[in-house]
Parts: structure tokens; sequence; C-alpha cells
């Protein structure tokens, strides 16, 4: 699936350097291109508002982040990429309820969040910064190094070890980055993330229904068991 | 230019619990009354059933029903030195916008503030002498006393549909309940809720310890209910998604499934919704009215009143008097001023428990199915001086909204992510409960609210700043609270725990609670006060506001008991007192 994906990025990224010549791409050409997207679209994740970079950087995080083992799929197949992807492309992405006024100052850490950007402004900056201090630190970006230089740069980011130069504070980046993740697998699969309720299914969360003016007692110490069920299965 | 509306008997800022009971009462008294609400209109059949409600994502992370930052919010700092910046999100405390208010999204606890909280600082100097309260600790008695306020929580109890055992009745102390409560004249409306398994082992950990457990009182419903306004309550589910979330059940007592529709059925009352109040006019000694803007068109509109109520969340009260210029702002470094003063907030210490082979069920709870000690909380006899602080803090245990993206303990040193984080949060989310103790806030000199040089709203005006830090008061008490957690945790002989520790310096960051209180506090003289004990200005005698804005300290205790208790305490002097003789309820 990770090669399938990888494979496409790289098709996308030459067709685009091909065609650069041709800028006036013909109708047969697109419509070729869209054949060749709908075929794909079963295999591959479709994205509404990463880029490129954005999705090899998201799709190895969060492979990285929730590997798969016997408690879940890996990150990607659970749809966390996917859930990013949505919240960015969304309301809350776009800066909803967020007080966008300024001046701007960075502020005590008390003070919580003072940047003059949106959680998809944070990304759009905070990918390429990360990528760029993988490169300097180990010659290539996150996606393509290998598994212990990916955990070691992310204790390190997560500790505040990590600056990006000229790039917005890691720091604040990383914070939102794991919180996304977090709601990515747990978050209702409505959301795009938890597929196939796969988060709650690892921690035994039964899910929205809960009628349980009963079971608080008849359940008093014991595991409780039943179907996990979901927004979607009860629409 | 605003459009001048028909004159109302009484205009009310803020359709909540207090918005909502004053509505009702005075529409009943026959009062033409118009309720001003920026938020939109919520009921349970069309928002809050299934299973659109029971999103964690959007209730709980997306704050679907709360004030929305980007409109309004506040600048904050922990000093004077600081600079205050704005908070850009919500986190540390979350106010509700819509009709119902921060009634819909509560949990329900509903306690009983005493007297060791009205006559604060006459007790604590009787006891321990005038030297033992710093002198930058600038609390002072309300001004009121339970006994004029008993009734009241009473009516606000059998309102609420509270769920609890009497500790006190009478004067009588009752097996199973909280032993240090002050008299009740009756029992609670509806027996306790099932206690759950957390509950259960904090309760007999802490009996063993020789502390006095019992069950929290609580707005949920503990089977069907009729409160006596003829609202029909459903039995609670223990559905887990209480707090942050409208109950699809009506087994959660709130103003829009109450007092609001009762309201709304009497011709006397109106509702405009998406009225955001911007001013309150005066003229004189009184107050003449509001001006609001329609967020839907962005036209201004005046609505001259007779009375003026405003019952806006606390912290948007205090604003609205601030840029309504009514009363003197409160000045921190020359103490002069009212309007601002004795801002407070909680703080609080939390301890996890790891049980191997447990099953707690987290996601099986009730808002208010914790239990509680309140041994050094609203105790008289513990005795402060050895540990130097005044106030306290009630112990208690229970799961409230743990749901999984915010609700996922693993032992300290876990790490955040991959194999072993996965191991560790699948092992753990059953098999861990809490202990946490919640600690009062003693009033500070330099704890307060101003209008913000900087910043503005989306009308122009000025934020509210909020200057605020936990002092040294709060530090001992929370090492106090911290170590006691603890020894009890010990006592329970867990798997693991992680400790708890005190809370040293207060950031706005993680959700912590919502009860912030004061800025128009009550007192017993316009020195020391904005409002008398009937919650009337002492600047304009046609002017009220209700809400823990009037708190003129913040105990350990959740804060909708007395808010409740005062809206109709202020509701029954208003109609038995104020209508017969408008003027000052109190001489100043």
């Amino acid at each position: 699936m990770k090669n399938d994906a990888f494979d496409r990025r790289s098709f996308l990224k030459s067709a685009v350097v091909g065609s650069a010549a041709a800028a006036t791409a013909t109708l047969p050409q697109s419509a070729e291109a869209q054949q060749r997207a709908a075929a794909s679209a079963s295999a591959a994740p479709a994205y509404s508002f990463l880029n490129l970079e954005e999705q090899a950087f998201i799709e190895a995080l969060v492979d990285h982040m929730v590997p798969a083992d016997e408690h879940s799929p890996k990150g990607t197949d659970v749809g966390i990429n996917i859930y990013i992807d949505r919240a960015l492309a969304g309301s809350w992405g776009k800066g909803a309820r967020l007080y966008m006024q300024g001046p701007w100052k960075q502020g005590h850490p008390n003070q919580g969040y003072q940047l003059p950007l949106t959680p998809a402004e944070l990304y759009r900056a905070g990918i390429p910064a990360a990528n760029a201090y993988c490169a300097k630190t180990y010659g290539k970006p996150f996606d393509k190094i290998d598994e212990a230089q990916r955990e070691e740069f992310l204790l390190a980011w997560q500790a505040g070890k990590v600056a990006f130069e000229g790039g917005p504070p890691a720091r604040v980046f990383f914070g939102m980055l794991y919180q996304n993740v977090v709601q990515g697998m747990f978050a209702d699969p409505i959301h795009g993330g938890n597929r196939g309720k796969a988060g709650w299914k690892m921690i035994g969360f039964p899910g929205i229904i809960a009628v349980h003016y009963q079971n608080v007692e008849k359940y008093r110490d014991k595991r409780y068991t039943a179907e996990i069920v979901s927004i979607q299965d009860m629409s | 230019m605003a459009i001048k509306l028909k004159e109302v008997d009484a205009v009310v800022v803020g359709l909540g619990w207090t918005g909502g009971i004053l509505s009702k009462e005075l529409a009943e008294a026959g009062l033409k009354v118009v309720a001003l609400e920026r938020g939109g209109m919520r009921s349970t059949a069309n928002d809050y059933s299934l299973p659109g409600v029971r999103d964690e994502l959007r209730y709980v992370h997306r704050h679907d029903l709360m004030q929305d930052t980007q409109r309004d919010t506040l600048t904050i700092r922990n000093n004077v030195k600081m600079e205050a910046l704005p908070m850009r999100q919500l986190g540390s405390f979350l106010p509700g916008e819509v009709v119902g208010g921060s009634s819909v999204h509560w949990s329900g606890h509903t306690w009983r503030w005493t007297d060791m909280e009205f006559k604060v600082r006459s007790l604590y100097e009787e006891r321990y002498g005038k030297s033992f309260i710093p002198p930058d600790m600038t609390i002072q008695d309300w001004g009121i006393t339970y006994a004029e306020l008993e009734p009241y929580y009473d009516k606000f109890e059998y309102v609420a549909g509270v769920s609890g055992k009497a500790g006190n009745l009478q004067g009588k102390i009752q097996p199973g309940g909280n032993p240090f409560e002050a008299p009740r004249a009756r029992e609670y409306p509806l027996p306790p809720l099932t206690t759950i398994l957390a509950s259960q082992m904090f309760a007999d950990a802490a009996k063993n310890m020789g502390y006095h457990p019992f069950p929290r009182p609580s707005a949920n419903a503990s089977r069907a209910y009729t409160n006596p306004d003829g609202a029909r309550f459903g039995a609670c589910q223990y559905c887990g998604f209480c707090q942050r979330f409208g109950c699809e059940a009506n087994a959660k007592g709130s103003a829009h499934m109450t007092v609001i529709p009762i309201a709304m059925r009497n011709p006397n009352f109106e509702l405009r919704t998406h009225s955001w109040v911007t001013k309150v006019l005066k003229d004189g000694n009184r107050v003449t009215g509001v001006t609001y803007t329609n967020v839907l068109t962005g036209e201004e509109y005046e609505q001259p009143a007779g009375i003026v109520l405003l019952n806006a969340y606390a912290i948007n009260n205090v604003h609205l008097m601030l840029l309504s210029g009514i009363g003197t702002p409160y000045d921190p470094a020359a103490q002069k001023g009212v309007v601002g003063k004795n801002y407070c907030y909680q703080t609080g210490v939390s301890a996890n428990l790891f049980f191997e082979g447990r099953n707690f069920n987290p996601f099986m709870a009730a808002g208010g199915s914790n239990w509680t000690a309140d041994d050094f909380n609203i105790n008289l006899d513990f005795d402060r001086a050895p540990h130097g602080f005044i106030g306290g803090y009630s112990m208690g245990s229970g799961f409230n909204t743990a749901l999984p993206i915010g609700y996922r303990p693993v032992p300290r040193g876990t790490p955040s992510w991959g194999k072993a984080w996965k191991a560790a949060t699948a092992k753990w989310y059953q098999t861990a409960m809490n202990i946490g103790a919640s600690g009062s806030v003693m009033a500070n000199r330099y704890n307060y609210y101003d209008l913000d040089p900087t910043y503005r709203n989306a009308f122009g005006q000025p934020l509210m700043r909020m200057t605020f830090d936990y002092k040294e008061n709060e530090l001992k008490m929370g090492r106090h609270a911290a170590q006691k957690v603890n020894d009890l945790a010990k006592s329970m002989n867990p798997t693991s725990f992680n400790a708890a520790s005190v809370r040293d310096s207060w950031s706005v960051v993680p959700y912590q609670s919502t009860h912030n209180t004061g800025g128009t506090i009550m007192g017993t003289n316009p020195s020391n006060s904005v409002v008398n004990k009937y919650l009337q200005s002492w600047d304009a005698h046609n002017l009220f506001t209700v809400g823990a804005n009037v708190f003129a300290h913040n105990a350990s205790y959740n804060p909708t008991g007395p808010v409740g208790a005062l809206a109709y305490w202020t509701a029954d002097a208003i109609k038995t007192k104020y209508l017969k003789n408008p003027g000052p309820l109190v001489s100043a």
C-alpha cells in the first residue's frame, strides 16, 4: 500500500515536470489522467488539502506513531492521514474560532497559542521546515529517513530540542500535530480517521450507544463487551 | 445609529440558568420581559439527539456549544508585569454560547456553599487571629448568610433535579450524606446515582483513612422525575457523554429543558437570539436599557427597560459593566475601585491509579457519579494553622467524560507513540481510575479584571483583560492536597500510580474548570463591592447581575448551586421588595 502510494506520488511529480513544456494540456490527456486517478482511487488515499510533500510527511509520521501490531493496523490504514487532511481542509484548519487579530507576540507558554497562522497555514509552513531539519541532519526528508532516525528526530522534537530556522516554532507545531494524530486515531470515524473503529477496538471503548442505566450495576468490575457503534452505524 | 425599540419592564442579558430563572419568575409576576441571547436557539429534540450529539471531537475538542473566541475573547497574563495577550482559542475554561448557556454542557454538580465562604474573613479571624490572613488576600464576608439562602438552594435543587443524599437534615447528621454540610430543610429530590467502581474504591479507602465520603450531589436524574414546574426528566443512562454535551435524555437539569420553555410559553416573555449586548445605558442613579447588535444583520438596537439584568457568563457580566462605565474600575496599585476586583479561579491536583485486572468501565458514568470527601474542605474543625492556608479542597473520584481522545491514562514514562504506547493505552484505558482534589482560590489584590489597552473584539470594543496566578496560599493548599491524595492512592495498593503534584502557575492551555468567579462582587457597602446582597448595583438601583461574578472569592465547590440559588433569591427580592418600592434595597 505504502509503495503504491509512493509510486503514485513519483508518477504525479514526473507527470507535472513532463507536461510543463506542453502547458496547454489537451482534453484527451486530461481525461486520461482523470481515468487513471479514478482507477487508483480505491487503492490510494484522496487528499483535499495536503500537497505531495505534506502527504509523504504525514503518511510517514502516522505510520511511525501508529505502527501495525496486534492492537491496530498502521496509521494510514486507520485513516489518520485522511483525518488530518480533512481537518485542515475544513473550518478548523482555516482558523474557525481562532482569534486572529494582532499585534502578534510570542508571549509566555502559559498564554497559549500566539502564532499568526491558522492550523492549515502552520502545517504548510511546518512540514517543509521539519523536512529541511531532517535534510540537514540526516541528508533526507522525514519520509525518506529510516525508522531509527525518525524515532530520534521525533523524540528530540517532542523534547523541544529541535528548532526550525526561519520556520514556525517547532514545539507549537509538534503539539498540534500530536493532538491531531490522537484525534485521527480516536475521533468518531465520520471525521475520516479511526477507520473500522480501530482506535476504539484497541482500547475497548464501546462507541456512542450508551444506555447503561442497568449496565452500571451489572458490569461493575466486569469487562463490558458489545458491538462498537459509531455515528454512521446509527444514522 | 441604533434603532430605538419600545420600552419593556425588564431586559435579561444572556439566557442560561440565571437568565432563564429570572425570565420565568419575572414574566410570571406580570412583567414584560425580553431576553437577549448572543447565541442561537438549541433544543434537545433538534440539537442534542442521537446519534449526532455523541461526537467527542465536535463538542469536546472543537467547542461546538462554546463562546466563539474569533468574535470575542479576553487577554490574559499571570501578573501585572507581563503583557497580556489574547486567549486565541479556548482552553482553561469554556463559557457557553447558546440558549441554555453553560447549563447545557455542565456536569450537574450542585453544591451548597456555606457560611465557611459567606463569612470567610470573620470566621478565620475569629479562629486564627487577624494576622493569619495575608495582607494581599482581599477576602471579605459576602453580606449574605447560609440561612438566608437555604430555601433558595432547596428551590434550585428541586428545579434542577439533583440526585444526592442529605448529610444534615435540620441539624441532624444523616448517615450516608456529607456530615460537614450545613443544615437543609429536606432531602434531595432524587436518591443518589448508582455508585461506580472507582467511586466505591475511593469511598472505601477514604473511610479507612478516617474521612467521611459521600455520593456527590448532581443534577443527573437518578430516575425519571417531574420537577415542581412540571418539567419532565428522563433517567440518567450513565452514557459517559455528559460534560460538554447536551443531554439527549433530558436527564441533566438544564435551563433549556426547565425554566426557559416555561418562560417561552408565557406571553409576557420574548426571546431574541443572536443579540449581542454591547452596552448598558446609564442615566444618573438608574440604567435606562441596553444597546445590542443583531449579529445576523449587523443592525444595532437600543432596548429601553425598567430593569436591566445581567445574566451572561460570569466573565461577560463583568466585561459589560466595565464597557458601560458603571462603577469605578478596580486599581490594584491604589487598591481603589471595585469593578474587576477579586477575580478568582480554582486549583486542583489529580493522581491516576492503575489496577491490573480491574474493570472500571470509564465510559459508563454519569456527570456526577463521583464520591467526595470534605474533611479538608468545609470542615471548620480541620486545623489550618500548621499548614498555613485558608480555604480548602474536596477530594473525590469518579469518571466524567472519559472519552478516548481526551482520556487515555498511561503510567508516567510510557512513550507517547509507537508499539509501547499502543500497548499501554490498550491495557490501561479500562483499568485505571483517578483521585482528584478541587481547591478554593482566595481573593488576592493582584488577581483582577480590567479592560485591555490593545486588543479589541469584533464589535470594536476592548477585550477584557484577566490578570491571574496562584499565590502562596494556593501553593500551600495544593501541596497539602497532593500529599493527602497520594497517601490515599498508596493506601489502595494500586499496581502503580501517577502521583499528584501541585499546580504552581496558571496556564490558559489545558482545561481546568469553567468556574471563574468575582469581578462584580457582592458585599456590605459600595466601597467594598459592586452589588449588595440582593445583587443590585450600588450605582444604579434598577441594575442587577446574577452569576458567579458576584462571588467574593472562590470555593473548592462547583459554583452552580449558589448561582441558581442566588437567581431565585434575586427574583424574590425583585418581586416582593423592589417592585413595590423601586430603589436601593440596602441603604449605602
